[in-house]
């Protein structure tokens, strides 16, 4: 059996509850897993308790006020002890999965959705394909969220290390993120907005949700009609552009042919639509018969608490 | 003046379909190209150049079929394109031992790449070299400065945090807001006739091995909700069904 080592996943200094899950992935190789919580004061590392952690190290530093690759990964190495080494998925995360295992000579495999002995399975190419892999030996994993339910219960009160980090970078100052627009070619998600939003205006609760979740807003071809303010360079379809996002959400379209010829390959639609008979409906993974003035609000409170 | 090197991988085009046989992807009908992340890489990569002097080498490792993409990195304007020969799977302790020697062959002072490779979509790559070398490493950079000073831009909670650093080090770079660079007539001319250093590194043995490789389980039937609130509800399908945000 090897012993499992869970890096605590950070958010704001505290500890994200997706860390509980990190426990339960740690578990299905046996034992009771060790979970490392980078921290600038003790204090930040009870967030770890009631996680299903045999132990839990509070590894403190101040190389840890702002990820910092090497330093994170040298003060960290410092404290973990030997085994297999449990991460979460998010960059940052990944970043230090991979700086970890570097560190240790060992192999490391990314955003693990399933744990089945030594085979850990991942997506690759975009999602279009599932690969196993097998590992022989200790290994760095990072998991993806909301893959195994939360383990619960085990330590509460961590054991306090200090340590200390090579940190090679300084951050000279913190902007605001540019509201940029991506482009409805390029983008992983797509919200695209029809007539049914009533006025350009209202683009804007389009545009908030986009920047929550890294999309590109789109249009109907009535909307780039109607109004002026939407650019050609906005519209999915037919005539204006093809489409092959994760995700595609069409808000106040009705889903004509020459609409949906633009973005029906996407690989999960979600229409929301006052219409129950819309088109757009007959080709949504998830559907909302609603109004965009009831959903929209909704939609984007569940989306910002997720993106944390 | 840096000596600058780009890695470059080739992967199937991300518009591409892709197809299992046995249980294996099967690749042999796909158009291969850079990938997409590496192009932000390179165009990065002869900005450094352009404000600092030095030269950029783009690196790969693989097949002899890797070549096309260093060619289109030598087209848009690199001064020369590297290949360390491999045939076989490398899991990322074998890749980064290799690109590490290779980086140290060739002088490198800092090392550029895309954040994830589109194929894997890892992004083991920058850091694992970063640290193989003991450098600093940046990832999912989306801007970089070399005026006074060379400092990138991340990504940092919501905001985006402007960091210093020093030299050496690993930047791997993320779609930035800046256009990439196209080869010009003259680029692909040169490009043709340029030479690949092909090198040989050994190739230590991988810990990790693929399994199999498999489409992914069918996605269920379309689900209608009735009123606003469902939002919610489509919302948590969404990250934890369809697992697409
Ligand atoms: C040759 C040709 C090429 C075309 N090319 C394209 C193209 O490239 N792209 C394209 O999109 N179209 C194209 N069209 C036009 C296409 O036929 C449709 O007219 C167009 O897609 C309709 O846009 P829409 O869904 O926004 O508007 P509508 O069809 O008017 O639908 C509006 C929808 O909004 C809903 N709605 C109204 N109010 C609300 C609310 N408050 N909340 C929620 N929902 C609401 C309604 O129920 C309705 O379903 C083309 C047509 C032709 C003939």
């Amino acid at each position: 059996m090897t012993q499992t080592i869970v890096i605590a996943e950070m958010s704001n200094n505290a500890v994200h509850s997706s860390t509980a899950e990190l426990v339960a992935a740690a578990k299905t190789f046996g034992g009771e897993p060790t979970v490392v919580v980078p921290c600038v004061d003790a204090n930040q590392a009870a967030g770890a308790a009631n996680m299903g952690a045999g132990s839990i190290i509070a590894a403190k530093s101040g190389a840890f006020t702002h990820y910092d690759a090497k330093g994170w990964a040298s003060a960290l190495d410092a404290v973990v002890p030997q085994g297999t080494l449990i991460t979460g998925a998010s960059p940052q995360s990944k970043d230090l999965a991979a700086r970890l295992a570097a560190r240790r000579g060992l192999s490391v495999v990314q955003d693990a959705v399933a744990i089945d002995g030594n085979n850990i399975t991942s997506p690759v190419y975009s999602g279009k394909a599932m690969q196993t892999v097998s590992i022989t030996g200790p290994a760095v994993i990072s998991v993806r969220s909301n893959v195994f339910a939360p383990a619960s219960g085990g330590a509460g009160e961590p054991t306090i290390v200090d340590t200390t980090g090579d940190v090679a970078t300084s951050v000279q100052e913190f902007m605001a993120r540019a509201s940029e627009r991506l482009d409805v070619a390029e983008a992983n998600i797509v919200i695209s907005g029809g007539r049914g939003m009533g006025s350009p205006e209202n683009f804007v609760h389009l545009e908030a949700i986009a920047d929550t979740i890294g999309a590109a807003v789109g249009a109907s071809r009535a909307a780039v009609d109607t109004w002026e303010a939407i650019p050609h360079a906005m519209q999915v379809g037919q005539t204006g552009k093809t489409v092959n996002p994760n995700l595609y959400i069409a808000v106040g379209i009705s889903g004509a042919i020459q609409h949906l010829a633009g973005m029906r390959s996407s690989k999960y639609i979600v229409a929301i639509n006052k219409d129950a008979d819309a088109p757009i409906f007959q080709h949504a993974d998830y559907g909302i018969v609603a109004t965009w003035e009831e959903a929209l609000p909704v939609l984007h409170d569940s989306l910002k608490s997720m993106m944390g | 003046m840096p000596n600058i090197i780009v890695l470059v991988k080739q992967v199937p085009d991300t518009n591409a379909k892709i197809v299992v046989s046995g249980d294996r992807v099967d690749l042999s009908s796909v158009k291969m190209v850079m990938s997409p992340y590496d192009e932000f890489a390179v165009e990065t990569a002869m900005k450094h150049k352009e404000a600092a002097g030095g030269e950029v080498t783009a690196l790969t490792v693989g097949g002899a079929g890797a070549d096309k993409i260093l060619k289109d990195a030598k087209a848009i304007g690199v001064d020369h394109i590297v290949r360390v020969e491999a045939s076989q799977e490398m899991d990322s302790n074998a890749l980064q031992t290799v690109l590490a020697q290779a980086v140290t062959e060739l002088g490198g002072e800092v090392v550029y790449c895309g954040k994830s490779a589109a194929d894997t979509g890892a992004g083991s790559t920058g850091p694992g070299l970063a640290e193989r070398l003991g450098w600093t490493s940046v990832s999912n950079v989306i801007g970089a400065t070399f005026d006074g000073g060379f400092s990138v831009v991340t990504p940092s909670g919501g905001d985006h945090a402007k960091m210093s650093l020093s030299l050496p080090a690993v930047i791997s770079c993320d779609k930035g807001d800046f256009k990439v660079r196209k080869p010009n007539v003259k680029g692909i001319m040169q490009a043709k006739r340029a030479a690949v250093d092909v090198r040989s590194i050994e190739v230590p043995a991988s810990s990790i091995t693929v399994v199999n490789q498999s489409l992914p389980p069918a996605k269920p039937a379309g689900k209608t909700y009735e009123g606003g609130a469902a939002a919610a509800e489509v919302a948590n399908l969404l990250r934890d069904e369809a697992n697409v945000l």
